[in-house]
């Protein structure tokens, strides 16, 4: 298994410890973050240049022109958060305000105290009904996954998330609990899951490799440990494995 | 002037503990702050070393397992900010220096301020004792969100001691709520004459409006406690959706939601968050100005900007939830409402640079800390219009990036408002204790300040880079024995773990120096002249200062304390240092040298 979460050591990503960065939109993403912390470095800079000067010289007589020390940089800063809150709203509209297309790859993630099931949707294209009075770990049915459902036949249920690359993912966010936190830093996402609520997030996988995914969100003892792999591969590998997952029928 | 008055200083024990002596209040809630704070830091030093050293086992209790981390996390968090960062400077300093700064000698409900201060020390006898029973304290962190702390079953701690974190809680809302109704019928209407409002000294301002965000915060907390407390005990289901199926256990109620309660919880959390910098701000303010000896830069858009980050702070409770299943437009709009809270926010930053802007200010230890203040409201604030950009947040929520955020501007320079206030104010301290006015050693109070601000940042600063590296904060461990993609990321951030770990021995080690300073200055203090900072506000006028001065039951029995200006006039050298206090009336102040 190749680990490759360090970004070459020279690129400003690394700097600041960035991951390495595989989806369509982490550039962008990590564009306008990259901007954001030296700016924010910048000003930190400047405010203490500013506090070190202000001390250090000779005596005057008090500040008094409030337009220049006050309003005048005010509005320059305000400007400056007006110009980031702009260009972070386009990025987030890109992200969030729309669905996926029609096109986009179904993909099931379930948070359950302290595992992650990803579940496949098969040639129907249709997730089956899930029952919580059907959960059973011990009858590999974690899901409570109704047999009784047509749609449930083709579903393939798997600890590990496999994505093609370059396709875009529909993922559906689901909690059978308590609120779970789905986080893949490399590929720049994060969405809690919710008990009761649905929700969904899309993206688009660039760089085939091995990743991490975590929970984020405080779930309970086994919290830390709540991770599972995700792996990004070339088309042709994801049909490959799919088929070698075993569907809810053959369970 | 009056007798000395053998109640005040001879009282019996109960009549002591029960007072109802502001000052006296005062001084309780800030000996129950300091308790919690060394509990609380102790604490975080466990979750330190365990994070780092994971097999050191504890002594008296052995090796630390993850449940423990979790209660130990929750009761940190919470004691920190509950205990020390809402109760010290609002309840405590409040107390012991709001009044005499409007000129007053009672709060406006002093059986309530009494009630008041027992119920939040019950409320952390309450929680102190949650981790002592079966299974232990809560695991749901201070944010406490549902199912997990709605269902017994979700883990251990869940059950009675998550029942005991929401007594103690519900006390201390209780508590505050009570408290801030006191606090703000006090200024309104115990105000001497002559000081109208816009005479009031920034502090005050602090402490107003944090109370007004107390009353409105407290109560919707209140409320959701005791929504939380039925959805466990009561059957209902506001918090909870049907078929949740919790470790086994399925809910067959009402179908709840538990963004509600993420929704009621930051209504109050956000601006809780401000209850607890706002007096330091002020403080701030009048500190900067008072050793620089001018007035603070700006001074009315500082009233404000401070009341205006009060309104703006009770509207920007969904940037904790842009990714909590939040509507993508929703947190559009909390961004947008949060990043504006930078603005008032920097025009007060804009304000302490002016007012010391070639100064020349006289560097006393209430001073150092003050500076120390701005710098980390200046880094901690940085990062708030960082994290309030929603797509930003998708990379960066939950992670040790957030943490240092809060901790530098919310526990650092909160706890760097409460040193300078002790140390400024240490001799009205002295003088409630009834020990005429000490001051505490300046030059244990540098060193102490040099070695906790350098810490500080050796604390925090590198939280940062964790946090970008993807370190997700509630992990108990780093490592889980096998090489995983997640342990592989996760290796990335030992470097700046272990750097925290021991920045934070400095950290605590440095406050030692700031516990012997006290216990030494009050056994063996030297006194000092009256109003030793050559302040302009009403708590160093010689009626307060005076140790031996009783509280008359009325105002009437005393000779009255009449305001003539504003606060902070100085005359600058080469004039003398000429300071003219806002109780000097104009035809005793010596003709102007200029
Ligand atoms: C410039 C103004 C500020 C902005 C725009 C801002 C923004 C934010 C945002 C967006 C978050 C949520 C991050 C996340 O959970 O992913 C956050 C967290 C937090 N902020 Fe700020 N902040 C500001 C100032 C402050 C101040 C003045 C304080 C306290 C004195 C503070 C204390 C906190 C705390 C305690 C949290 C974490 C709460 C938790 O999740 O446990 N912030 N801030
Ligand atoms: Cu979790
Ligand atoms: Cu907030």
């Amino acid at each position: 298994m190749i680990l490759a979460s360090a970004p070459t050591a020279t690129s400003p990503s690394a700097f600041w410890y960035l991951p390495i960065d595989a989806a369509a939109h982490g550039p962008a993403l990590d564009h306008h973050l990259l901007l954001n912390l030296w700016i924010a470095l910048a000003l930190l800079t400047l405010a203490h240049l500013i506090l070190f000067t202000g001390l250090i010289l000779r005596l005057r007589s008090e500040p008094t022109h409030i337009g220049r020390i006050e309003y005048l940089p005010l509005a320059i800063i305000t400007t400056l958060f007006i110009a980031l809150a702009v260009r972070a709203e386009s990025l987030w509209a890109a992200n969030r305000y729309t669905g996926p297309s029609r096109t986009a790859l179904q993909i099931e993630v379930t948070g359950v105290q302290f595992a992650w099931y990803f579940r496949y949707p098969g040639p129907d294209a249709t997730f089956g009904v899930t029952r919580p009075q059907l959960v059973s770990a011990a009858e590999a049915n974690p899901l409570g996954i109704d047999p009784a459902d047509p749609h449930s036949i083709d579903d393939r249920v798997t600890s590990k998330l496999v994505l093609p690359a370059n396709r875009e993912i529909d993922l559906t966010l689901r909690s059978q609990d308590v609120i779970h936190g789905l986080s893949i830093p490399e590929l720049r996402l994060k969405q809690n899951a919710i008990p009761g609520q649905t929700v969904h997030l899309h993206f688009t996988a660039t760089t085939p490799g091995t990743y991490a995914l975590l929970c984020t969100q405080l779930c309970g003892l086994g919290h830390f440990r709540m991770n599972a792999t995700v792996q990004v591969v070339p088309w042709g590998d994801y049909i490959g494995w799919l088929a070698s997952q075993p569907t809810e029928a053959h369970q | 002037m009056t007798l000395p008055n053998q109640q005040v200083l001879s009282p019996k024990l109960y009549t002591r503990l029960f007072t109802t002596d502001h000052r006296i209040i005062g001084l309780q809630y800030l000996a129950l702050a300091l308790f919690s704070v060394t509990i609380g830091t102790l604490l975080s030093l466990v979750m330190r070393i365990h994070l780092v050293w994971p097999t050191w086992p504890l002594p008296l209790h052995g090796l630390i397992l993850p449940e423990d981390y979790l209660a130990v996390v929750t009761l940190h968090g919470t004691i920190m900010l509950f205990f020390v960062l809402t109760t010290a400077p609002q309840a405590g300093f409040g107390n012991l220096i709001l009044p005499s700064q409007l000129g007053a000698r009672h709060m406006a409900f002093p059986v309530l301020n009494a009630l008041s201060f027992w119920t939040t020390a019950a409320a952390l006898i309450t929680l102190l004792s949650s981790p002592l029973v079966p299974n232990g304290a809560a695991i749901s962190g201070w944010t406490a969100y549902p199912p997990l702390s709605a269902v017994a079953a979700a883990g251990p701690g869940q059950g009675l001691g998550m029942d005991l974190w929401l007594v103690s809680i519900s006390l201390f809302a209780l508590a505050s709520t009570a408290s801030s109704i006191n606090i703000l019928t006090t200024i309104i209407r115990n105000r001497c004459p002559g000081l109208t409002w816009d005479r009031l000294p920034l502090t005050v301002w602090g402490w107003f409006t944090a109370a007004l965000l107390s009353l409105i915060a407290f109560s919707v907390l209140l409320a959701a406690l005791l929504l939380l407390f039925c959805d466990r005990h009561c059957g209902t289901g506001f918090f909870v959706p049907t078929g949740d199926l919790v470790n086994g256990v399925l809910h067959r109620g009402a179908n709840g939601s538990p963004l509600l309660w993420l929704h009621l919880f930051w209504f109050f959390g956000h601006p809780e968050v401000y209850i607890a910098i706002l007096p330091g701000m002020g403080l701030t303010s009048m500190l900067l100005a008072n050793f620089s000896r001018r007035r603070p830069f700006a001074y009315r858009t500082m009233i404000y900007t401070t009341l205006l980050i009060g309104l703006l702070g009770l509207l920007v409770w969904g940037h904790h939830m842009f990714v909590s299943g939040l509507n993508p437009f929703a947190s559009s709009a909390f961004s947008v409402s949060s990043i504006a809270i930078a603005i008032p926010a920097t025009a007060k930053v804009l304000s302490w640079l002016a007012t010391i802007w070639r100064a020349k200010p006289q560097y006393t230890t209430a001073m150092l800390f003050s500076l120390g203040f701005v710098s980390l409201f200046i880094a901690g604030g940085l990062t708030g219009p960082i994290l309030a950009q929603p797509i930003l947040d998708q990379y960066l929520n939950n992670t040790l990036f957030v943490v240092a955020h809060f901790h530098l501007i919310m526990a650092m320079a909160g706890v760097f408002g409460l040193f300078a206030a002790t140390y400024y104010w240490f001799p009205q301290i002295s003088a409630a204790l009834g020990k005429p006015n000490l001051i505490l050693s300046e030059s244990l109070g540098r060193w102490h300040f040099w070695i906790t601000i350098l810490a500080a940042y050796a604390v925090f600063l590198p939280m940062h880079l964790s946090g970008l590296a993807g370190e997700p904060r509630h992990y108990a461990q780093l490592t889980t024995g096998s090489l995983t993609p997640t342990t592989a990321l996760l290796a990335r951030t030992i470097p700046a773990n272990l750097h925290t770990t021991y920045s934070a021995f400095v950290l605590a080690a440095a406050q030692l120096l700031f516990f012997y300073n006290l216990v030494r200055t009050l056994l063996r203090g030297t006194p000092a002249p009256e109003n030793p900072w050559q302040s302009t506000t009403l708590e160093w006028h010689p009626q307060f200062t005076n140790p031996f001065f009783p509280l008359p039951a009325s105002d009437e029995e005393t000779e009255k304390i009449i305001v003539y200006r504003d606060p902070c006039h100085y005359h600058a050298p080469p004039s003398g240092t000429i300071f003219i206090p806002q109780w000097m009336p104009d035809a005793s102040i010596d003709p102007k040298p200029e």
